[in-house]
């Protein structure tokens, strides 16, 4: 598999890589961990002229605390984030996540930002992301703009970043002590998730006080459960509720039909699943 | 001081656990594969395929290719015409066989999704794949056949789609055999009506899913036409018949050609295969005059490589109400592609033989129809015929026991041959020389704590766990050791079984083994040095096995079907004993004895009651200056033989299996897996043992993971290993393995094949159980893979679980910068799964 000839270029700043991406346009793809561009460019499904790597930009990796916020660079490699220990004391549901995505080798190449710009349905990041309502900051020639985790997703590998801009930082509000798990359904260990639910709940006593609930692979985008989440907040955390509550995750979803099932199971999938991402979080989380 | 004796004990090759000789290089990739070799002026090809599954070729436009950078040439099939020659089925079933041509080449119509439809010849690998994109191919399609018993069903006049319209069917052959017209037994109908009215029938249907034996290193040919012989490269497991099929048709003489499979990495049976890609490679060294390579990618591997199994089952056994069998009846359909292969419909047939498996029937017939779609040619897969068998039977004495209600062991203890009834002649007409079911099924059961399992599975039952356990039985036999050349003479095979060997002693004492068993990945170097280093007694380190070139090993039949220990390893030994003879003479000669009071043991001729001894070593050296030798004996210790076996090798085992099913999510769960295998003599433990475990995770593997799924055109939805679910590490659970060791009785060593063992046996082990686990939910069935929607299906009253939807995971975004519109391999992406 050898993809198309292509011209390369490795800029070492943030202003060099938005001015490559404007003077090639649509002939050019920005390159991150690789492990989604590649495959794709060998296949030649795709065959852009130039590859705007992003890999020497220090900027955009690393992992920091301001204010209420972590602030995460796109380019942080997905086993970077899922080891860092701010993470797991604010984000732990990123933490979750990101050891459940792929194998170890495709976490130590591919980033956290290139997974969820690529925006696969079947991505492990993008349900954490919308549970964890975390921002992304986006740069373009014209300056930097925050986008909501709402607004972010906008369809089938379609996200609100441009042709012409990058993302450069996720901002996740730290939700410390916050119990979590990312229940991931897969039929081999390696694989994209089937279905999965991503769960982050405040309890208060031995009450709900907030609930966040996040689907991957029940429709174009990473969904919100807003009926699980309703349904939960404020009741008791326990085996009936929880119960309850769950039987709302395929809410409005409108999950695909593939070799690993037909919507009609996936529907069905996220319900147990969410009951029991609830039930593992509630009982103490991953940890 | 240890005696001689104890020493040739002590130091014993046989049974020792080597570590294999040939993993260093192979694992630091310190070797050379087909696609590393390079030679000065080679020129590299990239296919143009097919997108569709059955389509007329109205125009192929080559100028922008023959325009772009590097191309040497872009040839199409009716350019090349003759010069491309023609791929051979070696095994028509039957004098009738419905046999399409076949050319490497599509010249006006493809047959298939990704047959080839034209060829780009560069100066670069890149050069060649950028001028392929640009070779403009005008298809009109035609309807293709797809579903197997769609097309076993048309005829020209119901309109249905006939994969070959000029052939008028899309029926290839019928294969029968009946025990009662063979005189192995008596007759099946009337057992089955007998049973009607005073006994039990069941009757089944069982799917065979496709498979992609997906082995590692994708193919890759080189050929090198500048010398005096045609020199072909090839990852194939079959230097020796790609050698001699080319002669056959390519009117190379085959003295001018020379065959050599390098380090091959891995085949399953996909490798034992005369290919299109290969016939094209020798027919652009050709008219080029250069040196050519041609590697395939991962996708056109998938797509166009052979695939393997792709069978309906109908089966029906009959019983006494006491559970003893009193009939079987085999109606197969069995999917051959888009052509037929070299093994083709042979591969069905070898399943044949074993639907009766270690049972003593009275009564069995078995009907295979052979049928050709516009699919992927299917051939030989790991086991090839004997794993489709095994899951027939083996499932069946499950449903035999659930009906009955008893013990699925009880029900097959009544059934099976006794240790004492060996040698036993079987109602498929074979005669297995060994065995020892009892033992090995007690041994099973002792290692996987039977009864203890079957207490909790009760527990769970009766408590209602959504986690419930189910226990599965396979006691499988198999045939191997392909095959005494006879018996493929009365099944009309194109070949012999025999195999070959030479032992050389070099005169500084080291030896070199060759043998015509080509080795690629299975470990014939390790195991056959200690056979060898056994026999004459050198040390293991001293033994060099040579392979897979047909100038270094000139006769040879290669490696499948288990057959190189039991049938290479044979002619080792017999090569190995002629060399200790000839020594025998020249060391009675240098120790002034006679040759009647020489005794060897432990690479060392002596005189019965002296001290007086000689090594093998020595009297190498000694032939090899030739200064004093016997008279007119001849200076050399050279020896080589071909053997050809008496019959097949027919290892068997007990396999049980647990499993663990979330009747919530359909998911099954490994539990435990007790695998006790009776392979006869145990040459190295530690190859077997990798033998076992690679083989039940493909057998395993097949039971829940794996699917080639095509679309209602024709095209390969599980493209990619994204859809093509393997197996890693990470999916299995660690196995317990056991032996029981019954020497064969046909061969000296008393070996029977391993190579396939673990997958024949271990697939129905795993449906068995979880049919099992589901049995009080009202679960029968559940069609294979297992995948948890079926299973969750099939408890909530679908079946066996319903058909695999024919959608691929869309995970490689397209669009974008110019894109390649007709990428075969790339199954729609965009907006697929919503
Ligand atoms: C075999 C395999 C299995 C996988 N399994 C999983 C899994 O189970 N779960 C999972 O979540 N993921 C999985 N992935 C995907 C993995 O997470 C990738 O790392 C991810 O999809 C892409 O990240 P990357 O850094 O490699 O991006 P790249 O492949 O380099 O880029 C992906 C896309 O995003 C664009 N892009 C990248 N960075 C930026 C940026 N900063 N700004 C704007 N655009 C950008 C690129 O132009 C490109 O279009 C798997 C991948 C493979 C190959």
């Amino acid at each position: 598999m050898i993809p198309a000839a292509f011209d390369y270029v490795a800029p070492t700043t943030l202003e060099e890589a938005l001015a490559a991406l404007g003077e090639h346009g649509d002939d050019a793809k920005l390159l991150a961990g690789g492990q989604s561009l590649l495959p794709v460019m060998r296949m030649r499904l795709n065959a852009p002229e130039w590859v705007i790597d992003l890999g020497r930009i220090e900027s955009l990796r690393g992992i920091r605390e301001e204010g209420d916020e972590l602030v995460i660079g796109a380019m942080t490699p997905h086993a970077v984030v899922g080891e860092d220990p701010l993470v797991a004391q604010h984000a732990r549901l990123l933490t979750d996540a990101e050891a459940e995505v792929a194998d170890a080798q495709i976490r130590h190449r591919g980033t956290i930002g290139g997974a969820l710009v690529h925006a696969d349905p079947a991505g492990d990041l993008g349900a954490p992301a919308r549970a964890l309502d975390a921002r992304f900051v986006i740069a373009g020639a014209g300056g930097t703009r925050t986008v909501a985790a709402d607004e972010f997703f906008l369809d089938l590998f379609e996200t609100a970043v441009g042709e012409d801009e990058i993302l450069t930082e996720i901002r996740v509000p730290k939700r410390t002590g916050w119990r979590t798990h990312y229940e991931k359904f897969v039929r081999v260990k390696h694989q994209w998730s089937i279905v999965a639910v991503a769960v982050a709940v405040r309890l208060e006593g031995d009450t709900v006080a907030e609930a966040r609930v996040g689907l991957t692979n029940m429709g174009n985008t990473p969904l919100r459960a807003r009926g699980v989440e309703e349904a939960l907040t404020g009741r008791p955390a326990t085996e009936e509720s929880v119960a309850a509550a769950a039987a709302r995750a395929s809410e409005g979803t409108a999950p695909p039909s593939d070799l690993n099932g037909d919507a009609a199971y996936r529907s069905h999938l996220a319900q147990v699943l969410t009951r029991r991402a609830l039930m593992t979080a509630i009982s103490g989380g991953t940890a | 001081m240890t005696t001689v004796d104890d020493r040739s004990v002590a130091e014993a090759e046989i049974g020792r656990d080597r570590r294999r000789k040939e993993d260093a290089r192979l694992i630091t990739g310190r070797t050379r594969w087909t696609d590393n070799i390079t030679l000065t002026g080679m020129v590299h090809l990239a296919m143009v395929r097919s997108p569709f599954a059955h389509a007329r070729v109205t125009g192929i436009d080559t100028a922008a290719a023959k325009q772009s950078a590097g191309v040497v040439a872009v040839l199409t099939g009716p350019e090349l015409g003759e010069e491309m020659g023609v791929l051979i089925n070696a095994w028509p079933i039957t004098p009738d066989q419905v046999t399409p041509v076949h050319t490497p080449m599509a010249v006006d119509r493809v047959a298939f999704a990704g047959e080839i439809v034209a060829v780009v010849a560069a100066r670069s690998a890149a050069e060649a794949r950028d001028a392929a994109e640009l070779v403009d191919v005008d298809y009109e399609e035609l309807p293709a056949a797809v579903d197997l018993k769609e097309a076993a069903a048309a005829t020209p006049e119901n309109g249905g789609a006939l994969a070959h319209p000029d052939l008028g069917t899309n029926k290839s052959a019928l294969w029968i055999f009946d025990s009662a017209e063979a005189g192995t037994g008596s007759d099946v109908e009337e057992a089955i009506a007998r049973a009607r009215t005073d006994g039990v029938v069941i009757e089944r249907e069982f799917r065979q899913q496709r498979l992609i034996p997906a082995f590692m290193e994708p193919r890759s040919t080189v050929v090198d036409p500048t010398g005096e012989q045609l020199t072909v490269w090839s990852a194939t497991q079959i230097p020796h018949v790609l050698r001699f099929a080319m002669a056959a048709t390519l009117g190379i003489p085959e003295s001018k050609l020379r065959v050599i499979a390098p380090d091959v990495g891995g085949g399953f049976g996909g490798k034992l295969q005369l290919t299109p890609e290969e016939w094209l490679t020798v027919a652009l060294a050709r008219r080029l005059g250069k040196p050519v390579k041609y590697t395939e990618t991962r996708s056109e591997s998938l797509m166009s490589a052979h695939h393997g199994r792709d069978q309906w089952q109908k089966l029906t056994l009959s019983a006494t109400k006491d559970g003893t069998v009193t009939g079987l009846k085999v109606e197969l359909l069995a999917d051959l592609g888009a052509y037929v292969a070299i093994v083709g419909g042979g591969v069905p047939v070898l399943g044949a033989f074993m639907f009766n498996a270690i049972y003593k029937f009275p009564a069995y017939h078995f009907a295979c129809q052979t049928v050709l779609t516009n699919k992927t040619w299917t051939d030989a897969y790991r086991g090839a015929g004997r794993p489709e068998a095994t899951f027939g039977i083996e499932r069946m004495m499950d449903e035999l026991a659930a009906e009955l209600g008893v013990d699925p062991l009880e029900v097959r203890e009544k059934n099976w041959i006794k240790h004492e009834e060996f040698p036993f002649t079987t109602v498929a007409g074979l005669e297995y020389d060994s065995g020892h079911y009892e033992a090995a099924t007690e041994r099973a059961k002792e290692l996987f704590e039977y009864d203890d399992l079957r207490s909790e599975q009760r527990r769970r039952r009766e408590s209602g766990d959504p986690v419930q356990l189910g226990i599965g039985v396979s006691t499988f036999t198999e045939m191997c050791g392909l095959a005494p050349s006879r018996v493929l003479g009365s099944l009309d095979y194109g070949a012999g079984g025999w195999e070959s060997a030479q032992v050389r002693m070099l005169a500084t004492g080291t030896v070199e083994v060759v043998t015509g068993a080509s080795a690629h990945g299975q470990g014939h170097e390790t195991a056959f040095s200690q056979i060898v280093a056994d026999r004459l007694g050198v040390p293991f380190e001293d033994v060099e096995v040579l392979h897979g070139d047909t100038q270094v090993a000139p006769k040879g039949l290669d490696t499948y079907g288990s057959r190189s220990l039991v049938v290479g390893g044979e002619a080792l030994v017999k090569a190995s004993d002629k060399v200790i003879e000839k020594a025998k003479p020249v060391a009675a000669h240098l120790l002034e004895a006679s040759v009647e009071d020489l005794e060897f043991r432990a690479g060392t001729f002596s005189v019965r009651g002296t001290e007086a001894g000689i090594s093998i070593q020595d009297v190498a050296g000694a032939v090899f200056a030739a200064h004093n030798l016997p008279d007119g004996m001849e200076p050399s210790l050279d020896s080589d033989a071909t053997y050809d076996p008496v019959n097949f090798s027919y290892p068997h085992g007990t396999h049980l299996c647990a499993v663990e099913v979330d009747t919530e999510t359909g998911q099954v769960r490994m539990r435990k897996y007790v695998a006790c295998d009776d392979v006869g003599t145990i040459i190295n433990p530690l190859i077997v043992s990798g033998q076992v475990h690679g083989g039940l995770v493909q057998g395993i593997a097949q039971a829940l993971w794996e699917e080639a799924v095509f679309d209602e055109s024709g095209t390969l939805v599980s493209g990619s290993f994204v859809d093509y679910l393997l197996p890693t590490a990470a999916d299995t659970i660690s196995f317990d393995l056991d032996h029981t060791v019954t020497p064969s009785l046909t061969n000296s060593l008393g070996t029977k094949g391993v190579g396939e063992a673990g997958t024949i046996a271990s697939t129905p082990a795993v449906v068995n159980a979880v049919v099992d686990a589901l049995r009080p939910l009202g679960v029968e069935d559940v069609t294979m893979p297992c995948t948890p929607q079926r299973v969750w299906q099939a408890i909530h009253g679908a079946g066996s679980g319903g058909s695999t939807p024919g959608a691929a995971m869309p995970h490689f975004e397209s669009g974008g910068a110019a894109g390649n519109q007709e990428q075969p391999g790339a199954s729609s992406t965009e907006g697929a799964g919503q």
